[in-house]
């Protein structure tokens, strides 16, 4: 029997904690992840789950503990947002460099300044190249789903590299929905048990963990990181393919929304994405060939997907919900664009859009698809890069 | 590091080494050379040393070697050159452990 529970974002990836049941969380609050954890040391008070739980003084002690307490051997987690992310920094790239399968739902949030605790996409972007798997999720069912697959691509041998799952702040974390959540047995038994290869605590078999690594070793040990991520797109087909013939679900790295036949199209990222599909299934009715395609999976980049998906499309709008100030374009635009160069001819254009939580609603999506029909009718793209929703 | 220093050294490829940067066998730092890192180096005079072991006890590299209770020489593959042997020698006027500029040791 199909079991619904009406659960927040935080909430529905707090469930996801309790029935994994993870050795050791050690986490600082930040808004809006704090309701998160807080809902979790309420599992921890009520003796729901085994976890040993660290309160820190900062978010760099936090995934300074995770780094700790996983390399020691213990299915590790913790969450965060925004600035806390951006305190962790050198701690979020020695846990991959490290190989840690630590799993971290980061709640999107603007990073500071000006000071602004509401969604966007800066804080996950800007540790795009640290090494973690980046997992991103349309709602509080996905960030549940996630969650519990997060923790079998992480430690999965061929992969072993620290995922973060993650979701829109407010939108999705403070938003309550309905969300089917499974017998705590079946995600207990998909997730099964972390048996590390190497582990700390192994006392009979001593190695060094974190020596330096000089001119001699270190671009090995990165060849090997980037490969293990080149691994991970099987890695997370292998675990969604599992999770979807368990739970009845649909996961793979891209979705693509009535893409098929579309000529135009928008690429999206998290919540953004349902709004888009509403229009989507607007312009259908009208005959026109809209489509949406939603990342999931960011990190690795899944670029033959994404050209494939598009390659019929006549114009696309990238929607970013940050701003890369890299003066060409937000990060999802330059890495769509990449994955379609050389490819069929294909309008591309950037949307900046939703900055520090600025809402996004059906029209602006409906602007943003009348325009790719205007390219389509004019063969011209001009301006490349369009901020939506700004005052101009 | 050019290509044939590498192959000198033996070192191995990205599919050969352990992930992550660890290291499998337990008391490895012996096999990390860090004598090449020395630009002044400690030089022993057997005369003047009155075998107190102060040098052994101090040097963080364990590169004072000593025989039957006795400072015998400094293991100079693993010797950093930082110099904490011979500021703490106690012998006077004149240290039993000088430090010499490399090259320079037989001048």
């Amino acid at each position: 029997m199909i079991k619904y529970r009406a659960l927040t974002g935080n909430e529905a990836a707090a469930y996801a904690m309790r029935q994994i049941n993870p050795d050791v969380v050690a986490a600082y609050p930040i808004t809006p992840q704090t309701s998160l954890m807080q809902k979790f040391a309420d599992y921890i008070a009520d003796g729901e789950v085994g976890t040993e739980i660290i309160l820190v003084e900062s978010e760099h002690s936090a995934m300074s503990a995770c780094v700790g307490s996983s390399a020691a051997g213990a299915r590790t987690m913790t969450a965060t947002s925004a600035n806390g992310l951006a305190l962790m920094w050198e701690i979020v790239y020695i846990a991959a460099s490290s190989r840690l399968p630590i799993v971290m739902p980061v709640v999107n949030r603007a990073l500071s300044g000006p000071i602004n605790i509401h969604c966007d996409h800066s804080d996950t972007m800007g540790c795009r190249d640290s090494g973690w798997i980046q997992i991103y999720s349309e709602n509080a069912q996905e960030a549940y789903d996630n969650m519990i697959q997060a923790v079998r691509i992480a430690e999965d041998p061929n992969v072993l590299l620290p995922v973060m799952v993650m979701f829109d702040g407010f939108i999705i974390s403070h938003g309550l929905e309905n969300v089917e959540v499974y017998p705590d047995k079946d995600v207990k038994g998909f997730v099964g048990e972390y048996k590390p290869k190497h582990y700390l605590l192994d006392i009979k078999h001593p190695y060094t963990f974190g020596p330096i690594d000089l001119t001699d070793y270190y671009f090995e040990h990165k060849r090997q990181q980037s490969q293990a991520m080149s691994q991970a797109s099987g890695g997370i087909l292998n675990v969604a393919q599992e999770f979807n013939e368990k739970f009845g679900r649909l996961y793979s790295l891209i979705e693509a929304y009535k893409v098929h036949d579309a000529e135009i199209a928008i690429v999206a990222i998290g919540s953004t994405c349902g709004t888009a599909k509403a229009v989507v299934d607007e312009l259908r009715q009208k005959n026109v060939k809209a489509g949406l395609l939603k990342i999931r999976s960011f990190r690795p980049f899944p670029e033959d997907d994404i050209a494939v998906a598009l390659l019929k499309c006549k114009a696309v709008a990238v929607l970013d919900r940050a701003e890369g100030f890299s003066a060409t374009g937000g990060p999802l635009y330059r890495e769509v664009k990449a994955a379609m160069f050389g490819r069929e001819k294909v309008f591309v254009r950037n949307y900046i859009y939703g900055l520090g939580g600025r809402d996004i609603g059906l029209d602006d999506i409906r602007l943003v698809y009348n325009e790719l029909q205007e390219i389509v009718k004019t063969q011209k793209i001009k301006p490349p890069i369009k901020y939506l929703g700004v005052r101009e | 590091m050019t290509k044939s220093k590498q192959k000198a050294q033996n070192l191995k490829g990205w599919k050969d080494i352990p992930q992550g940067g660890l290291i499998l066998e337990a008391g490895n730092a012996a096999n990390y050379k860090t004598g090449g890192w020395r630009s002044v180096r400690p030089v022993h005079d057997e005369k003047k040393c009155i075998n107190c072991l102060f040098c052994w006890i101090y040097c963080p590299d364990s590169a004072i070697i000593v025989k039957d209770g006795k400072v015998v020489g400094v293991d100079y593959e693993h010797c950093k050159g930082c110099g904490i042997c011979a500021r703490e020698c106690p012998v006077k006027p004149e240290k039993a452990i000088r430090m010499v500029k490399e090259g320079e040791e037989n001048k």
